[in-house]
């Protein structure tokens, strides 16, 4: 026989079967074909959300954080400044309000049908992508508008600093979402801790407001260093604080590492808690 | 000697229970006092509470390849947990489960429906969930859609289909699941009749491929049609395993106790309406006693009492007699051209009071087994008027003495065992 499936009592960690995951590949991108469908249906304006949100947040924090409170933003126009970190940002806070809730929101099947459960959170996390998409699409409309031409470097990292955004956005929702499935409170904490996040890093502010010695601090939030490197990397002609990268990556991996043993841990109560 | 495809070995789930009041998740205040008060037990995982049940225990088994295989037993006997740690939803607390081919599960139809996707997009989606490639639902496309009879439909989000047809897209999506081993819980109980018959045959069809089904059911009547063998749980253990007729006559003793009389003394409690209700039924032997092991050489009488409350009434009863696996044997009332003697009373205006019939049943006519009798009393004045109804009232067993067992004495297959007229005759050496 080609397959065999032995069943037997898990004790502590089940690892992860790559092979297995592998096999199920064709389902993640169901799932998350699912969640892109579903996104917008029975929505007047559609995919045009995606466009909308991220364009009404940079007008909202240029008016507030850019004219009225004066956050310096040197010689980068202010929309463009906020707009870089909130590309980035939104890739991390819809994973986190997206996955915390994949779990529960698929709890009949969890129930019904066994598959690697990961995917569940993973398919979320995966869907945010198409919003960072339609952000672009805006990003480059705006450095259109103010006649801004970016670095080189900067939109060469483009690509690893997603894959960094993606490493802590999932160790986040997995551990989040496997979290949700015994305590409900997260539905309602969690808002409020993206919403005081979002102030926590440097999305709408330069990380050079706060005093030096302090910076390593705020560099523990991950997505701190991703953020701030990558804007630098491509609105400015200062060099990229490798340090505070490294640090916020590596947090970043533990992160990861942290969500995934969280969720192989809970995972075997799932069907019974739900 | 091939390996099983299905081999359980000692399996047992237990399942904590726990005595908290409210929500039936934890909060996380409660979990950060308990991180405070006992980290160590907390970072451990340990259970405060002490209470466990046992909802499989030790359950030992094992299917062959192409078997068909019946489990059945009272709610909370165990069922569903042996489905769920099969299909490796939830794993077991002890024991090994060796399943060798590719396995497909079937809890519930419809698993991952989603109401705002379109028909076409749910068979895709239910597909993958189920364990189908993108190329195999492809492939299966039409004939799924062709089963269902929604084809009309296809681009409509799920919301706008009925409920009927949202089970039938569903059941026809899980029917063209092909996996080796098919783990399949209830699911035949969907759907009109039509449908649900449909769904029977694509079932038998399927199990003729020379697949591997496990079939957890409380539909006795779909056990019997689709599986050879079955095992009955009780208390999460497994108290047979045999031939399905075999271990359905047994569930069957075990639910009903075989109650030779039924009497209801108290004329307010007892069931019917105000024009005549029912006193009594019992079983008797040929001489008269009251019984509840008939000879299957004796004739068996079925005595039924019921009181006219109304004067002048034109009542007649009628009886049915089921087997223990479901299928009524025959309907039988005591009008003339249906009675072998003449009833007196039959058609006539009868005073109030008490009445008694009494059907016989012939000897060496009923299989040995067990049976029900369910009891009708009625009126026809125009239009049928049923009065007293009660289904499976009685039952009885009917005990093989042996007399038709000089030549054979294996087992007997039928409803009924009647003796019946043989001969043979000699055309020529041709």
């Amino acid at each position: 026989m080609e397959h065999e499936i032995v069943i037997k009592r898990r004790q502590g960690l089940s690892s992860i079967d790559f092979k297995e995951l592998w096999s199920y590949r064709e389902l993640l991108y169901f799932l998350a074909w699912r969640d892109i469908k579903l996104r917008y249906k029975q929505t007047v304006i559609g995919v045009g959300w995606a466009i909308l949100q991220p364009f009404l947040m940079m007008v909202v924090f240029s008016i507030i954080f850019g004219r009225i409170a004066g956050v310096p933003s040197d010689s980068v126009p202010y929309p463009i400044f906020s707009f870089t970190g909130l590309l980035l940002w939104n890739i991390f806070s819809n994973s986190l309000s997206n996955s915390s809730q994949s779990l529960i929101s698929s709890a009949s099947i969890i129930q019904k049908v066994y598959l690697p459960r990961i995917l569940l959170p993973t398919a979320s996390v995966i869907v945010t992508l198409v919003d960072f998409l339609f952000a672009g699409i805006i990003f480059i409309g705006i450095l259109i508008y103010y006649n801004f031409t970016p670095n080189l470097i900067g939109i060469l990292l483009v690509i690893p600093m997603i894959i960094f955004t993606l490493i802590s956005s999932l160790g986040m929702g997995f551990f989040l979402s496997a979290l949700n499935v015994k305590f409900r409170d997260v539905r309602y904490a969690l808002p409020f801790f993206i919403q005081l996040l979002i102030f926590m890093t440097p999305v709408i502010y330069p990380i050079s407001i706060t005093p030096l010695k302090y910076q390593w601090i705020v560099a523990l939030n991950p997505m701190t260093g991703i953020i701030e490197s990558f804007r630098t990397a491509l609105l400015y002609e200062t060099p990229v604080d490798w340090n505070l990268l490294t640090i916020s990556v590596v947090m970043g991996m533990i992160l990861f590492v942290f969500g995934v043993w969280y969720f192989l841990r809970t995972e075997k109560t799932f069907a019974d808690v739900i | 000697m091939t390996e099983p495809i299905i081999k359980v070995e000692n399996l047992s789930k237990r399942y904590w229970i726990s005595h908290e009041k409210g929500p039936s998740y934890a909060t996380l205040r409660d979990e950060l006092v308990k991180i405070v008060q006992k980290p160590a037990e907390w970072i451990m995982g340990k259970k405060s509470e002490k209470e466990h049940i046992w909802a499989l225990k030790d359950v030992n088994f094992s299917v062959n390849s192409g078997e068909i295989v019946g489990v059945i037993g009272a709610n909370g006997a165990g069922k569903s947990t042996l489905l769920k740690v099969l299909t490796r939803i939830t794993p077991p607390s002890d024991g090994r489960v060796a399943l060798r081919g590719r396995v497909g599960s079937l809890l519930e139809v419809g698993t991952g429906f989603h109401p705002e996707l379109t028909g076409r997009e749910n068979i895709y989606l239910n597909g993958a969930i189920l364990g189908m490639s993108r190329k195999e639902i492809s492939s299966k496309f039409s004939e799924i859609v062709q089963f269902s009879g929604v084809e009309k439909f296809l681009d409509t989000p799920l919301k706008r289909y009925s409920s009927g047809m949202n089970v039938r897209l569903a059941f026809s999506v899980a029917a063209h699941l092909e996996p080796e081993i098919l783990l399949i819980d209830e699911v035949l109980a969907v759907g009109d009749v039509a449908f649900q018959k449909k769904s029977m045959s694509k079932m038998e069809e399927v199990s003729k491929k020379g697949r591997t089904i496990l079939f957890v059911s409380h539909n006795m009547a779909s056990v019997v049609n689709l599986c050879k063998r079955t095992i009955l749980l009780d208390g999460g253990k497994i108290v047979m395993d045999g031939p399905t007729s075999e271990v359905i006559e047994y569930y069957m003793g075990l639910k009903e106790n075989k109650i030779a009389e039924v009497v209801w003394s108290n004329l307010d409690l007892a069931p019917g309406n105000e024009e005549a209700k029912l006193h009594k039924v019992r079983i008797l032997s040929d001489d008269g006693r009251p019984i509840s092991e008939a000879d299957i050489q004796k004739e068996t009488q079925i005595e039924m009492s019921y009181w006219n409350l109304k004067e002048g009434a034109k009542l007649f009863v009628s009886m049915h007699l089921i087997s223990s696996q479901g299928i009524t044997v025959l309907t039988t009332f005591n009008a003339p051209s249906v009675s072998l003697t003449k009833d007196e009373w039959y058609d006539k205006e009868k005073p109030k009071g008490l009445f008694k019939s009494i059907c016989k049943i012939p000897a060496n006519f009923l299989n040995e087994g067990m049976y029900f009798i369910s009891v009708f009393i009625t009126s026809y004045d125009g239009m049928m008027i049923n009065h007293a109804v009660k289904e499976k009232v009685i039952s009885f067993n009917v005990v093989d003495t042996g007399g038709m067992r000089k030549e054979y004495s294996g087992p007997w297959v039928g409803v009924v065992r009647p003796r019946l007229s043989w001969s043979t005759e000699y055309e020529g050496n041709k």
